[in-house]
């Protein structure tokens, strides 16, 4: 299984340029919405022409340009996932998942859609209308209608977009176990980091209309290799760095120098550091690398977790006069606050990386 | 001499008809427009709304222009000996041009409704167009077409202005209820325009509530609600 994809298409504000190769069975495509990454997807379904390149999936032509290829949406067989399922309100399940297979002979077509029911736990739900279903139960039903005509490549465009935080981990769940039971390709674009990261092994980050990196997931969170892919990944402390040593790093804004694991080659560029790596010291006395004084400028306060905006050095003016961001559990929090300020913070040169634009 | 019953009968074949007429070619051209975005779509709506917003003496003056005896269309089917002006067959004609942009403009709009991922997904599933159009653009739009329709057959039975212009008043050939109405009045024969009067009234009202029982008896039934 493989796939090459390499195209080029004039949007209203900008262009979709996206070179993507790779042989990975299920690909997460990571970026902000209005990114096109939706607008590769339908390229690849064969709903908007590309104004050039190529498409091919499994070693069949979608499309090419230049030997004029663009075959059927019928024939490219493609799997697509819509946002809101987009299941025919008009029809029951059964329909819905027989759509598309009208072409075979009447009992070929039953066989298929009993064995699809079944797999997709549809058992009892067949006569009645999407309205009638739950939420879950509709993306099974999208899900086996989408595979029902065997499509080499199964396109899912956000599939939890629409849903509230607790129903979508609930389905994200779901949805990665009936993936397992599809055998082909997998794209799946999403805006939101930790369903990209839960569900594909292989991300791809996408950045109005190019494509910033295609790698594993581990790679692609722990080390950012652009400044692009550290901000989409969800990376909250980004700022101007320059070489001071092959594995220091001079931060000027915050005026310390920083330790790294990583070989530093470039003369400048950005230090990144994830929120939930800075480490508060409860004994001081110990002394160690990339340890700072702070003060807290502003804090945010989630159930769990709480957001501290935190100056190195000195008190901090304002409520907006900070350097960067730690996130820590509650309970660590609370006990830090029966201490008095400045508090101390350790920042592992390990979970330090730098980028260049 | 007892009451003469062919207006009625005229209406009616006539409704029927012209409502058969608009129902498809609105269908058709609601669909195609809907699709269709290219420069001309404003003027090319503009001219197939006008005949709603024209009084229908300018609809009728333009039908007869074409129809009439050296009108275009008129001279064309004069070779196979038809005419068309002044028969029942001008009322239907009438009736189109007049009825035609309710049905389009109403369609229309359900068709824009429509979630567009719904028609992608049959799309990708690899349906034709006509399969996109019968199987999942014109049951998901039901409501409005439905609407559409009832609107139609409605303002079909009661075209008047351009009907008497094309068609005239021919009784047991042309006379529709709307004209039998207005002659009888014209008359002074009070009470056999108000029992035409009743009768439109009756047939508007009962096809009126019938398609809001209907639809509303579906919608249950795809809720989940009842049927």
């Amino acid at each position: 299984m493989a796939f090459m994809i390499d195209i080029k298409k004039n949007l209203y504000d900008f262009q979709l340029a996206v070179k993507l190769q790779s042989q990975e069975e299920i690909i997460g495509i990571l970026g902000a919405s209005g990114s096109g990454k939706s607008m590769l997807l339908r390229c690849i379904a064969g709903l908007v022409k590309p104004d050039q390149g190529q498409i091919i999936i499994n070693g069949k032509t979608f499309f090419d340009s230049e030997k004029k290829i663009n075959i059927s949406m019928g024939a490219r067989k493609v799997g697509f996932l819509f946002q809101n399922y987009a299941l025919f309100p008009n029809m029951t399940v059964v329909q819905n998942i027989g759509f598309g297979l009208d072409h075979l002979p009447k009992n070929e077509k039953k066989r298929r859609i009993d064995a699809l029911m079944e797999k997709y736990h549809l058992g009892d739900i067949g006569n009645r209308y999407p309205t009638q279903i739950s939420g879950g139960q509709q993306q099974r039903v999208a899900l086996a209608r989408a595979v029902a005509v065997e499509p080499d490549i199964l396109l899912l465009d956000e599939p939890f977009s629409a849903l509230d935080v607790h129903l979508r981990n609930h389905m994200m769940k779901e949805m990665a176990e009936s993936l397992k039971e599809f055998t082909g390709l997998t794209l799946f674009v999403t805006h939101n980091r930790e369903e990209a990261y839960r569900l594909a092994d292989h991300i791809a980050i996408f950045n109005t209309g190019k494509l910033e990196v295609l790698g594993h997931k581990d790679m692609i969170f722990k080390h950012p290799a652009s400044l692009e892919t550290a901000k989409i990944t969800g990376c909250k402390n980004l700022v101007e760095a320059r070489r001071h040593s092959d594995y220091q790093l001079d931060i000027p804004k915050w005026g310390v120098t920083m330790q790294t694991t990583m070989k530093i080659v470039a003369e400048s560029g950005y230090m990144g550091v994830r929120a939930n790596q800075v480490k508060f010291i409860n004994n001081p006395e110990y002394s160690g690398i990339n340890r700072f004084k702070v003060y807290i400028a502003d804090e945010s306060d989630g159930p769990f977790r709480t957001s501290l905006y935190l100056k190195i050095g000195s008190p901090a003016k304002s409520l907006d006069d900070y350097h960067l961001q730690a996130e820590i559990s509650r309970d660590e929090r609370d006990r830090l606050f029966d201490r008095s300020q400045p508090y101390e913070i350790e920042i592992n040169p390990e979970s330090v990386f730098f980028v260049i634009e | 001499m007892g009451f003469d019953f062919s207006p009625a009968w005229i209406s009616i074949k006539v409704t029927l008809t012209a409502t058969a007429i608009v129902f498809f070619l609105g269908l058709v051209i609601a669909w195609l427009m809907t699709n269709y975005n290219g420069r001309w779509k404003g003027l090319i709506d503009g001219i197939l709304t006008l005949p709603l917003v024209l009084p229908p003496t300018v609809a009728g003056f333009g039908i007869l222009l074409l129809i009439g005896k050296n009108g275009p269309i008129g001279n064309f089917l004069e070779i196979f000996g038809v005419n068309i002006i002044f028969s029942w067959y001008a009322a239907v004609t009438a009736a189109v041009v007049v009825a035609f942009p309710l049905m389009y403009k109403t369609t229309m709009g359900a068709f824009e409704q429509i979630d567009p991922n719904i028609l992608s997904a049959a799309r990708t599933l690899g349906a034709s167009e006509v399969k996109v159009f019968w199987r999942v653009a014109v049951p998901v739009a039901r409501p409005g077409i439905a609407a559409a329709t009832a609107l139609t057959f409605a303002r079909c039975l009661g075209e008047f202005g351009a009907t008497l212009m094309v068609a005239g008043s021919i009784p047991g050939k042309t006379e529709t209820i709307p004209i039998a109405i207005y002659f009888a009045t014209q008359s002074g024969e009070m009470q056999i325009a108000l029992i035409w009067v009743l009768i439109i009234f009756a047939i508007s009202l009962t096809v009126l509530v019938i398609n809001n029982y209907w639809e509303s008896h579906k919608k249950k039934q795809q809720r989940g609600l009842g049927g």
